[in-house]
């Protein structure tokens, strides 16, 4: 098992993403032209299809009395199929949350430049059983000013905007 | 069903950066597994492959790229996959090949090399979150890894500067291992001053990106009696995952992981794991995984770890050494090899044989966790000697 210095000079190199740009290393560019149309299935369709409407929608399972978010076709204890729809409220609290300095590929964001940390959080919804929640982002409210049990509310794209994404929801923000 | 030996194991150093090709990296790990055991290849009778996504290598189908390093050549072979847990699950799959009497021996390999992908790895993870509902919010894992500390740390009332010791403990401990990457005598106050990536995880939170291989001999009884005269017994496997639809569980406590303990315990006879169980390898990928795993390991009370953990219990030399090896943090995290690297720890430890490491009190049980896909499998073993 011994591993010796000469090993390590011979085995570590310090490579760095600008040699690759800098065409120092032999590189393989690949764009890689790998797209999806997923389906949404009818619980997410009609999930997506709400949130453009505006409205938040769950539904039941009437075994173990949940009212799910995101709505599901089945319920995943229960293992059995689900049952009514019912709608549940753009409010919410703040179960955990993040004070982000990186993007998805753990980019760094320039908070020394004004840019604000990201602050996804998630958020348990109004309505829907206690610790139903989904994961959505924060915003208008001091990123070290978020606390455990915040309730907040839901910031929509104005109704032309909307898509039927989660998108349309663009943010949850403090209660006043 | 058979008890199964572990009777070898090989491990390269881990990098950040290795100029070695992943296939080169297994064949060394599984080389000097053999080798560390006078045993060779045609001494084999199948082969088991732990490997994490094929994103980080950028090849796909990389188990089937990976078998000739592995020694797998017209052998039997499988690959298995489950995420972060992967290098724990790897000697429970091998565990199967032995136990249930279908081969005498088992090799388990687990190879990751994540330098490959640029500008980082992290940038793979996007596609294993929902499609429509938290794509389009460009998540990244470290914020569902800090968010699941922070609910940690609000319900037990943590401290950021308490959880930060992990670092310095692991990082220090990982200073007598030959195959770390990052072992440093650091302070509470650098992890704190580390640069703030989402908090509460800062830098020195967070284990590196490493490349790196590690290999496992298993065997049945009656061919480990020859081979050794100390054979460590694989006593106890457990595996669960809990429901993907992970804002709907309270992250605060890994239920996977207390239920997959159980299992694990019970096949081991272990009545109260925190009295029985002398060294433990809890994963550690981040500060606060390796408490959050103590507690679901039940080696710690729900709430109590942190105060376990400043009084010195889970030094070297405390009562319960937990991450003797430098775990994750400080020699490195190879997603599946590093796994595997806590299992072998556990097997030089319970054979006397850790060197610089070896913790004192004669320990003659382990156990060992690793955690992964959407924070929610659990794989543990339990080791005897």
């Amino acid at each position: 098992m011994e591993i010796t210095e000469k090993d390590v000079l011979r085995t570590t190199t310090k490579l760095s993403a600008n040699d690759i740009l800098d065409g120092k290393v032999l590189s393989v560019k690949w764009t890689p032209n790998l797209k999806y149309a997923w389906d949404n299935g009818p619980a997410i369709g009609r999930y997506l299809a709400e949130l453009k409407n505006g409205n938040v929608i769950a539904k039941k399972c009437n075994s173990c009395n949940r009212v799910m978010i995101p709505p599901r076709m089945f319920c995943e204890l229960c293992w059995r199929p689900s049952d009514e729809w019912t709608f549940v409220h753009d409010t919410g609290t703040v179960n955990t949350w993040v004070v982000s300095h990186v993007d998805w590929k753990a980019g760094r964001l320039d908070i020394a430049g004004g840019i604000r940390p990201y602050t996804p959080a998630v958020i348990e919804i109004d309505g829907a059983s206690k610790g139903m929640g989904i994961l959505h982002l924060l915003d208008e409210v001091d990123p070290w000013k978020i606390f455990r049990g915040m309730k907040v509310k839901a910031v929509w794209k104005p109704a032309e905007e909307r898509t039927g994404s989660i998108t349309d929801i663009k943010y949850f923000k403090p209660i006043e | 069903m058979r008890r199964v030996a572990i009777v070898g194991a090989g491990l390269t150093k881990f990098y950040r950066n290795t100029l070695e090709t992943p296939k080169e990296l297994a064949y060394e790990a599984t080389k000097m597994a053999l080798d560390s055991c006078e045993m060779r290849l045609s001494d084999i009778d199948s082969v088991v492959m732990g490997t994490a996504p094929d994103a980080f290598d950028g090849i796909h189908m990389k188990g089937e790229y990976l078998s000739d390093g592995a020694g797998a050549f017209r052998k039997p072979y499988m690959r298995n996959f489950v995420g972060g847990g992967t290098g724990v699950f790897a000697p429970i799959h091998g565990w199967f090949h032995v136990a249930s009497g279908m081969f005498d021996t088992c090799l388990v390999v687990c190879e990751e090399k994540m330098s490959s992908a640029y500008p980082h790895p992290a940038g793979a993870f996007l596609t294993i979150f929902d499609h429509t509902t938290e794509q389009p919010l460009f998540p990244t894992l470290i914020w569902i890894f800090a968010i699941e500390m922070n609910r940690f740390m609000t319900t037990h009332g943590y401290r950021k500067e308490d959880i930060a010791r992990v670092a310095v403990k692991n990082k220090k401990n990982a200073m007598d291992h030959p195959s770390a990457q990052l072992p440093a005598e650091i302070t509470v106050e650098d992890v704190l001053n580390s640069e703030v990536m989402a908090w509460p995880v800062n830098r020195l939170d967070i284990s590196p990106t490493s490349d790196g291989a590690a290999c496992l001999i298993l065997a049945a009884e009656h061919v480990a009696r020859r081979i050794t005269e100390k054979p460590i017994w694989l006593d106890g496997v457990g595996w669960c995952l809990d429901s993907a639809y992970w804002c709907t569980r309270d992250l605060y406590y890994p239920d996977y992981l207390e239920v997959a303990a159980r299992q694990a315990y019970k096949m081991a006879g272990i009545k109260e794991p925190s009295k029985e169980i002398h060294i433990a390898e809890p994963y550690d990928p981040f500060t606060y995984k390796e408490l959050h795993h103590i507690e679901g390991l039940m080696l710690a009370p729900r709430g109590k770890s942190v105060q376990m953990l400043v009084d010195g219990v889970f030094n070297r030399d405390g009562n319960l050494p937990c991450s003797p090896s430098g775990g994750l943090l400080g020699v490195g995290n190879p997603i599946a090899a590093a796994g595997l690297m806590k299992v072998i720890e556990l097997y030089q430890q319970l054979k006397g044989e850790a060197g610089k490491r070896q913790v004192p009190g004669n320990p003659s049980c382990g156990v060992a966790n690793a955690w992964g896909d959407l924070m929610q499998v659990g794989t543990v073993v339990v080791l005897r000697k």
